[in-house]
């Protein structure tokens, strides 16, 4: 099974890393990282904090845009081009399908970020900064990008590019926003109200558990504890999520 | 439809003159297929009952018109989609076991593949699929290359392969792991006539080694050339399978005259098909009226060129299936729905 998930998961890399898109985000985030320090001018005595924000911020943008992007084509392009068809009538599961194709894009979005974090250091290098907290907070950056794919192939596997690309955004969005739903749950009335803010609260990705950027901007300490439990709900969310995808994945028809 | 055309074997392992009780590689038994329109939910038959067996060692080719049903009959068989009703085996196992499939090679119809791998990548992740080892591989993919005539094209991109390569090489990914069954769709469609005759040479070569060929084509002619049987799908019903011999009637049914220096086009029988030049193209129904056109000939100094049996080919046997299926009102509500014919392929 390893094999043959891996065997998928590479082929998936090398058609990524020979995509143009992905040279053309690489070089818009290397581009909008160098910016920061044009930006950084602009302030006087926040240099520092500037640079590191922006940098971060461009990280993370261009990353999540690679995930989603690369994520909702995965698996319905394959349907769409029928380069599936070739791969399914081999011995190998609809699931080390889908688990092949995660894997080719978790490794992709390491080389990836890699590239942008190592860029992001050398334009920090420049003012002489240096801050261990931000390979933390670009570590954690990952880690969303990781579940984000999770999501986008969950969609790639349900609907259209385009449709999975809506959807996997918005759940971008409302990841990042979920602290309000937890907020509305305290000022509602109704128990069925609350109820329904709760479950959603659990359900719906919380992408805040990835989001360190303050802490590591103002230099605030990062607790190990709350890395660990990024990564644990990285694990357990974007486990089911895959299972998810692998379910529908299953029976799905592949007209 | 006679009995005599329609030899199925729905079920179970069969008993062949000469060759004692075997099993079927690939068996259908009462397989039906259906699918439900977004917009108005009603539902479309592609496949009803269908049922056949392909035995080993032979090339079974599957013919019939656009829509017919055949690559989804070939979608059913690799597991691609499910079959509403009825049941598929491979090799005597059920056709959604992972593990039997280890044992067929695949080419789809116009296939398309990852862009930016090149054709010898291609060939490798395939033969990885199949757990074979780094130095085979190597080996495998090399005598493919060569076999299917792309041995100095290995190191282009896939993207840079015309239609014709791509189905070479499309070709070359079914053999990589030396299937006993090799199911192609389509093998010839995308070719030139050079590249379909190694097509064909080919499939002749998996026979002569032991292997079993299913294929399914519009290229009638290829099939009446290689095929040790055919199935005709005509709307979703198989309409007749078996040889060509049994299929079709090898008697007479018409000649050809060809004759030059006829100065005018009254003929004592018969009709004129074409006038080139000096040279025309008679055609007469019975060998009373062949004498009769030959004696008058004879008497008006023209010069016969060339005399032509016409026998019944499977274009003619297609023809009148699909002619036969409309008058009877066999239509299934699908073949009269444009998006059917997407479908069923």
């Amino acid at each position: 099974m390893l094999a043959r998930v891996s065997a998928i998961a590479l082929n998936t890399f090398r058609e990524a890393i020979r995509n143009r898109i992905l040279y053309l985000l690489l070089i818009f985030a290397v581009a909008m990282i160098s910016c920061a320090q044009i930006l950084s001018l602009l302030t006087v005595g926040s240099e520092e904090k500037i640079i590191k924000d922006f940098g971060l911020a461009s990280i993370e943008l261009f990353g999540v845009l690679t995930s989603v992007f690369i994520g909702i084509g995965l698996v319905s392009r394959e349907i769409e081009r029928r380069t599936v068809y070739t791969l399914l009538a081999k011995p190998i599961h609809r699931f080390e399908f889908v688990l092949g194709k995660f894997g080719g894009l978790v490794i992709t979005l390491f080389v990836n970020t890699a590239v942008m974090m190592a860029w992001f250091f050398v334009v920090l290098q420049v003012k002489g900064i240096f801050d261990p907290r931000l390979v933390t907070a670009v570590a954690l950056l990952y880690f969303q990008f990781l579940l984000i794919t999770a999501i986008a192939i969950f969609f790639s596997c349900l609907s259209s590019p385009i449709l999975s690309g809506v959807m996997t955004l918005a759940f971008y969005v409302i990841g990042h926003l979920l602290w309000s739903l937890d907020l509305l749950r305290d000022r509602i009335a109704s128990p069925a109200g609350k109820a329904l803010c709760g479950v959603l609260y659990y359900l719906l990705p919380n992408l805040g558990n990835f989001d360190v950027k303050g802490e590591a901007v103002h230099g605030l300490p990062i607790p190990p504890a709350a890395v660990g439990f990024a990564a644990l709900y990285l694990l357990l969310y974007g486990s089911a999520v895959l299972a998810g995808a692998c379910a529908i994945f299953q029976r799905k028809e592949l007209q | 439809m006679s009995a005599r055309r329609l030899r199925m074997h729905p079920r179970g392992p069969k008993r062949l003159p000469h060759r004692g009780l075997i099993m079927a590689v690939l068996e259908l038994s009462r397989v039906s297929k259906s699918y439900i329109t977004h917009l108005s939910l009603r539902k479309y038959w592609i496949l009803r009952d269908l049922s056949l067996a392909v035995e080993p060692g032979e090339i079974f080719g599957f013919i019939g018109t656009n829509g017919a049903g055949k690559t989804t009959t070939i979608k059913l068989a690799l597991g691609l989609i499910f079959p509403d009703s009825g049941s598929i085996r491979l090799f005597g196992e059920a056709a959604d076991r992972v593990e039997v499939r280890r044992r067929i090679g695949f080419l789809p119809e116009n296939p398309y593949f990852y862009d930016y791998l090149t054709g010898t990548e291609f060939l490798d992740f395939h033969a990885r699929l199949f757990g074979i080892g780094a130095a085979d591989r190597r080996r495998r993919v090399g005598e493919l290359l060569e076999r299917v005539g792309l041995g100095n094209r290995g190191d282009r991109q896939l993207r840079h392969y015309s239609k014709g390569m791509l189905q070479r090489v499309g070709l070359a990914q079914a053999l990589v792991n030396d299937p006993e069954l090799v199911i192609l769709d389509e093998p010839m469609s995308g070719l030139d006539p050079i590249g379909r005759r190694e097509v064909r040479d080919i499939i002749l070569d998996l026979k002569a080694r032991g292997r079993t060929v299913f294929f399914s084509t519009h290229i009638l002619s290829d099939t009446e050339m290689i095929c040790d049987r055919v199935g005709m799908l005509v709307r979703g019903s198989l309409k007749a399978v078996g040889t060509i011999d049994d299929l079709l009637t090898r008697e007479v049914r018409f000649w050809e005259v060809s004759i030059r220096g006829l100065r005018d086009d009254r003929l004592p029988c018969g009709q004129i098909v074409s006038r080139r030049e000096d040279l025309v193209l008679a055609r007469v129904e019975s060998q009373q009226e062949l004498k009769r056109l030959l004696a008058f000939l004879d008497g008006r100094g023209a010069a016969l060129v060339s005399v032509t049996p016409g026998r019944q080919s499977l274009e003619d046997l297609l023809i009148q299936e699909v002619r036969s299926a409309a008058d009877a009102g066999d239509a299934l509500p699908a073949a009269r729905d444009s998006g059917e014919e997407r479908h069923a392929g």
